[in-house]
């Protein structure tokens, strides 16, 4: 593979993995806080 | 007798005489040292990295030196915690242990921010292929636009060990890491001003409205390392560290562990670092053309990782009819908390009545996993493309 296919590879790839694994966390987090409300009661961190 | 004593004080000024016959680049390297010895002191940027990464430089430069040569202290030091990757790691235990997550987590969409904050990673991968770096050397050198030291060391170490890059630019790599880092607040504030507008720069945010149980903030840490070890699991030891750091601390039940990440283990692997990397920094091998267009590339990363986060801040804020301030996009970059508190400041400057600071951090937080991610991912299209 030659340089310029390589370093697009990796920008497409590379860029769009990180903005979609990063997108998948949100969702995680979002899940994370549905499963884990906070309780009634229980000192919030925020 | 007499020439026994000739002899014997001829050795004493043998350093002298290798200075003065070649030893030009440890002088300049030497004088590099005592700049950085007064960045670090007088100055304050980055003490605690630059001041035995300059102790470093300045051992290995001096004439004759034998601290980088097979069982030399330094070499030892390298070989064992740099060779094999373990100081960054162990530092980013303790980085974990200092970062709090909970603003991320009351607002995970600014998550997205510390995405865009890693777009100088890869434009400048591209711009280093094009400059003629291999692509293990330019790997190394767009990992600088991750903003994170202990990443930098650990992605172009990897590739020393596999004999694809100098060892010796693994200390350049890291100096710059450290130098761009600690001059933030100097390069990102102007890039602020040019994309953005007086009005966008004073819109007010409210105060983040989500609320964060502390059975959440337990469960993320390993929920980011299990996304990691499944996406990509090349960078596993990075974010497995970090989120390990995070874990002791908001777990609340070993607090002498976490404390213990954040200072004792923290700092002896800093100074043990430092003075590693300072030791590749010897005069000969350092100072080359390489080492010149590794800075100036660190400054294009860091640079392009500022444009990234505001401009996805620009194109939320149009998106949002006004109420993202774009300001909170430059702080989608790992220098953490120094790119929060730059966006507070610049967002008061404007709107005296504007406090970005919680979004910022939430931002920065997110920068701080993109970078780590960023990484991650990037080391395992490496593995896939068959470069390691």
């Amino acid at each position: 593979m030659n340089n310029l296919a390589f370093g697009l590879t990796m920008l497409i790839v590379g860029m769009g993995g990180t903005l979609a694994t990063l997108f998948l966390l949100t969702l995680a987090i979002r899940a994370l806080a549905a499963f884990f409300p906070v309780r009634p009661g229980e000192k919030e961190d925020k | 007798m007499g020439d026994a004593i000739l002899n014997a004080l001829g050795a004493l000024f043998e350093g002298v005489r290798f200075l003065f016959s070649h030893g030009g680049p440890n002088a300049i390297m030497i004088a590099v040292a005592c700049v950085m010895f007064w960045l670090a002191i007088a100055k304050g940027v980055e003490p605690l990295l630059l001041l035995p990464i300059a102790f470093g430089c300045l051992l290995v430069n001096l004439p004759l030196s034998e601290v980088m040569a097979a069982g030399g202290v330094l070499k030892t030091l390298y070989d064992f915690g740099i060779g094999n990757e373990l100081f960054p790691l162990l530092i980013f235990v303790g980085i974990g242990s200092m970062t709090d997550f909970t603003p991320l987590l009351a607002n995970p969409k600014l998550l997205l921010f510390g995405a865009a904050g890693q777009l100088g990673i890869f434009l400048t991968l591209l711009l280093a292929l094009a400059l003629g770096f291999s692509k293990e050397e330019a790997v190394s050198v767009a990992a600088i636009g991750a903003c994170d030291g202990p990443t930098v060391i650990f992605v172009s170490n990897m590739f020393a060990g596999l004999g694809k890059i100098p060892t010796a630019m693994v200390g350049a790599l890291a100096v710059a890491a450290y130098s761009y880092m600690a001059l933030v607040p100097v390069i990102q504030p102007p890039i602020m001003r040019l994309l953005t507008t007086r009005r966008e720069r004073a819109v007010k945010m409210p105060s983040p409205k989500g609320k964060v149980s502390k059975a959440a903030l337990i469960a993320f840490p390993v929920v980011v390392t299990a996304i990691t070890g499944i996406i990509a699991p090349q960078g596993l030891p990075l974010m497995g560290m970090i989120m390990l750091g995070n874990f002791m601390k908001v777990s609340g039940v070993v607090p002498r562990l976490a404390n213990a990440a954040e200072n004792e283990i923290a700092n002896i692997a800093t100074l043990f670092l430092g003075l590693a990397i300072g030791g590749t920094m010897a005069g000969a091998q350092f100072l080359t053309r390489e080492t010149l267009m590794v800075f100036g590339l660190g400054l294009v990363a860091i640079t392009i990782d500022t444009v990234g986060g505001i401009l996805l801040g620009k194109a939320w804020y149009l998106l949002s009819g006004g109420k993202v301030n774009p300001l909170v996009g430059a702080a989608g970059i790992s220098a953490y908390p120094m790119a929060a508190r730059l966006v507070q400041n610049e967002g008061q400057r404007w709107n005296k009545h504007n406090y970005l600071l919680m979004h910022a951090m939430a931002a920065n937080t997110g920068g701080q996993i993109g970078s780590v991610m960023a990484a991650a991912i990037m080391l395992s299209l490496l593995k896939g493309l068959g470069v390691i």
